[in-house]
């Protein structure tokens, strides 16, 4: 623990710690445009530049200068001052003064530098730099004229992403950010670069133009295209969700969100049910709320009725739906809309045990049927972690573009009771251990079976230094199905129970996955907001709010109870869920006790507490022993990562996205 | 430094060099610079097999060479590299052709020592050849470059043409050396002074005399 003096004041820093870390500790700001706590050091922009004692009489980089014992830093002098000057001058002498016209304008690190630590004016008088434009994909939209250089973007792809989709041709000032041949960047976290570049040479296509920082209100949410829960915040103006960007919160999401959590939400806007409609002779017609629940009261279903939750759903709104079936004296709640009938006794058999930054750390993992890439891209950035610190990575599946490597063993499920020799010593053997059982892993046996080679080799275990380590995971892809598994939404068989129980009426939140064939006999009352596959199949439609339309509390894969807030109101005639559940108790004429959000709130923590405190739920760490053999060829639910869900299928950009990542389609570029 | 561009990827770029593999003395050669690095590290190798394939390049098109987009992939198939790996390399520095060149690739440097000897006339001597900088003559024959200093600043002014560095020019020794190459004669590499053997000073020593023949401790003489 080196001892060091910053600006006069001695502080002890963590070994191995730079000088810029030492300034920090400091409370000492010091502009930095290359370095990036999540990267690696490139020490290329020298805006960081710091007087260091003992070392040569000349500023010095602190990105990339290790703190050493009885080392003086001055952040204050002359020299720095004018050091900083001096960089900030030569990087802006190719940076184009176009800041009205940039859309990084207002968020800018070179914008809010050059404020605080250039020189008022310029004495540039040549002609500037100029680079064409590279094209980058449908998200990235590049001013590369912009660019200063700092590869923040080529060691993201390199690094985070370990795709190397983007580089740096040619040299010097001639330098050039490009991806090879201009192809599209086709990783699921692309768009992360945007975030990243500095300056505005990589923005948003989608938001080019939209809107200013300062105009927009930012709110906190949870992202809900997956099962991550990626922590974001939803910039709307008016009311309209003009872009989500991710908050940096280390257990979940670092600071990287999916392309599809960022861009789904032009979706947000097309396709919406903003009014009731009801089913009149085969045909779906407009209708008041009062007509609707007129319609769906008249039947009388008593306590035939069922409820299937959505992948998107909040916690309240399941609650909501099941306290008003409990009212009725119904018990037919189910989430698992694809017909999985996994047993659900132990909440611990069903969670992401290892945490995601826990899995990091794991140093054997097999992964069950799920490509990790498109289920849930920010574990596979953490798996990516994980294997450059040394982990073995083992998979049963079809074989996919892992980005960190790693053996496929075969595709069948049987390959689990039936691993290779060295294979099963390798994971026996490992200090920590971790399955990840994905959601093409979870049927028939599969999960029984995990949990079975999970028991022979210990993968719940005490590790040297006393903690307890769970390998034990199950990754899902629903944001809905950790909370709907805490509030009991979940048949022994599964959807099949409730299709047996043949139910007067269904009603489905958000539920767009469903076979409704096997509910003809029902009428189906859909409550959701995009007219999606649910809403073709309706008889009724409760028009109501998504994600970023109401409060909620969501629990991800790992257990972790977070909540968000409303950023802004539903369109048209669209009610937030509870409120509409809770007029249909009225309309049944039974009573649920509930006549606010927060009453409803109080009464889902009263009913499980553990949603009633953020961070992880505690699910202990005893697994069923599991057991049985599983066998039957694994097929990813996922087919396409940019249409999993009814805002991403309405998104004009997860359309082009798709169209032109995934098929291949030449998309002609307009001109601009 | 002459603006370099990539010569854009089109089907015909692809259908002469789409199938590029190695020649089998080159084959060997690339092995060998394989071997050089230790198991795992075998892309260190990018920089020789890019020089092989420009020269392979060079051998096909009776041309100092280059390097087209689809050799660019072969050689980052043969290391199992990101294409776009090789391709940071290979624009990175100037020895890599990335546009096609002539059958002699004339280099002038132009950097102070050479400006101060001369490499103005050099430049103007090839430039009443018909050349011009970063273009290739009609008859296929030259392509010139203004390139930054190349160490020979002793014997300045300089140029390399290919492999081998010509010096101590004046636009009619250039003019020599050109018409040789041009009648596909090998002229002599190196200073064109007749008076002069290396880089040693023209017309003998004019400091340390004295330790031309035996040595000399010229400490009491300071």
């Amino acid at each position: 623990m080196p001892k060091v003096k910053v600006d006069g004041v001695e502080i002890e820093v963590p070994n191995g710690a730079t000088v810029l870390q030492a300034c920090e500790l400091a409370g000492k700001e010091i502009p930095r445009f290359c370095y990036h706590e999540r990267l690696s050091i490139a020490g290329n922009c020298r805006m960081c530049l710091v007087e260091v004692k003992p070392g040569p009489p000349k500023p010095q980089a602190s990105c990339a200068l290790p703190a050493a014992e009885n080392q003086e830093i001055r952040t204050d002098s002359e020299m720095v001052k004018k050091a900083r000057e001096g960089v900030m001058e030569f990087l802006l002498i190719n940076h184009p003064l176009d800041c009205p016209i940039c859309d990084q304008g207002g968020e800018c690190d070179l914008q809010d530098q050059a404020m605080a630590y250039g020189r008022g004016g310029s004495r540039y008088i040549e002609n500037k730099r100029a680079v064409t434009e590279k094209y980058m994909g449908p998200l990235i939209k590049t001013v590369m004229t912009r660019c200063i250089h700092c590869t923040r973007c080529v060691r993201f792809s390199e690094e985070i992403a370990g795709v190397d989709e983007i580089g740096a041709l040619y040299r010097g000032e001639n330098m050039q950010i490009t991806t090879y041949l201009e192809h599209a960047a086709k990783h699921e976290m692309s768009a992360n670069v945007i975030d990243l570049c500095p300056v505005g040479a990589l923005t948003s296509r989608p938001y080019a133009f939209e809107a200013r920082p300062w105009e927009l209100k930012k709110t906190l949410g949870i992202d809900v295209s997956d099962a991550c829960g990626a922590n974001i915040r939803i910039d709307s103006r008016g009311r309209e969700v003009l872009r989500v960007l991710p908050r940096i919160n280390d257990d979940v999401n670092e600071e990287w969100i999916s392309d599809k959590a960022r861009y789904q939400v032009d979706g947000l806007t097309r396709r919406r049910l903003d009014r009731p409609w009801i089913r009149r002779e085969g045909k779906l017609q407009p209708a008041s709320w009062s007509e609707a629940f007129a319609a769906i009261a008249s039947l009388n279903p008593g306590n035939s009725i069922a409820a299937l939750a959505g992948d998107m759903l909040d916690c309240e709104t399941m609650f909501a739906a099941k306290s008003l079936l409990g009212a009725l004296g119904s018990s037919l709640v189910e989430g698992r809309q694809t017909g999985m009938d996994y047993a659900t006794d132990s909440l611990a058999a069903v969670n992401f045990n290892s945490t995601f930054s826990g899995i990091e750390t794991a140093d054997a993992i097999l992964i069950v049927g799920s490509q990790v890439r498109w289920e849930a891209p920010l574990v596979n950035v953490r798996l990516r972690k994980a294997v450059k610190r040394g982990a073995k990575v083992f998979l049963i599946g079809p074989e996919w573009d892992t980005t960190f490597g790693g053996r496929f063993l075969g595709e069948d499920l049987s390959v689990l009771g039936d691993l290779p020799n060295e294979v099963y010593e390798t994971i026996r053997d490992a200090k920590r251990p971790a399955i990840i059982v994905g959601g093409a892993g979870l049927g028939r046996g599969g999960l029984e079976a995990a949990l079975a080679l999970g028991d022979s080799i210990g993968i719940v275990r005490e590790l040297e230094d006393g903690t307890k380590w769970n390998g034990f995971n199950v990754l899902h892809m629903a944001a809905s199905r950790m909370g709907g598994l805490m509030l009991g939404f979940a048949q022994k068989g599964g959807i099949a129970d409730i299709a047996a129980a043949k139910p007067k009426v269904l009603l489905s939140l958000g539920a767009d996955e469903v076979d409704y064939t096997r509910f003809a006999d029902s009428m189906i009352v859909y409550v959701g907001h995009h007219g999606d596959k649910g809403a073709h199949a309706a008889d009724v439609i409760l028009p109501s709010a998504a994600y970023t339309e109401k409060s909620g509390t969501y629990v991800n894969t790992e257990g972790r109870v977070q909540l968000a807030d409303k950023a802004v109101f539903a369109p048209g005639d669209a009610r937030e869920d509870w409120s509409i559940l809770r007029a249909l108790a009225d309309a049944f004429g039974v009573t649920v006790g509930f006549d606010s959000f927060d009453e409803l709130r109080a009464a889902m923590i009263a009913a499980v507490p553990a949603l009633g405190i953020e961070g992880l739920a505690d699910y202990g760490h005893d697994l069923p022993a599991g057991g049985g053999s599983a066998s039957g060829p694994i097929a990813y639910p996922v087919k396409d990562f940019y249409m999993t869900n009814a805002i991403a299928r309405a998104s004009a950009v997860m359309q082009r996205c798709s169209a032109e990542l995934l098929h291949g389609e030449e998309i002609a570029e307009a001109a601009e | 430094m002459a603006e370099r561009y990539l010569e854009p990827d089109t089907p015909e770029l692809r259908e002469r060099w789409g199938n590029f593999a190695w020649e089998p003395h080159w084959a060997e050669k690339a092995r060998a610079a394989i071997a050089r690095y230790p198991e795992g590290r075998q892309r260190s190798a990018v920089m020789a097999l890019l020089d092989f394939a420009q020269r392979q390049v060079g051998e096909a098109t009776q041309t100092q060479g280059w390097l087209p987009i689809p050799v660019i992939e072969f050689v980052a198939a043969e290391l199992d590299m990101p294409v776009l790996r090789v391709l940071e390399v290979a624009t990175f520095y100037t020895m890599y052709n990335l546009a096609p060149v002539g059958r002699f690739h004339v280099q002038v440097c132009g950097t102070t020592p050479c400006m101060l000897r001369g490499s103005d006339d050099i430049m103007a001597a090839c430039k009443k050849r018909g050349m011009s900088k970063g273009h290739t003559t009609d008859d296929g024959l030259w392509t010139l470059t203004e390139v930054e200093c190349m160490g020979n600043c002793a014997s300045a002014p300089m140029v390399q043409i290919n492999d081998d560095n010509y010096e101590d020019l004046t636009p009619e020794r250039l003019d020599a050396v050109l018409d040789a190459l041009a009648k596909g004669e090998t002229p002599k590499a190196g200073t064109q002074d007749p008076d002069r053997h290396t880089v040693e000073p023209v017309g003998g020593p004019t400091t340390l005399k004295e330790m031309v023949t035996e040595n000399h401790d010229y400490r009491g003489e300071w």
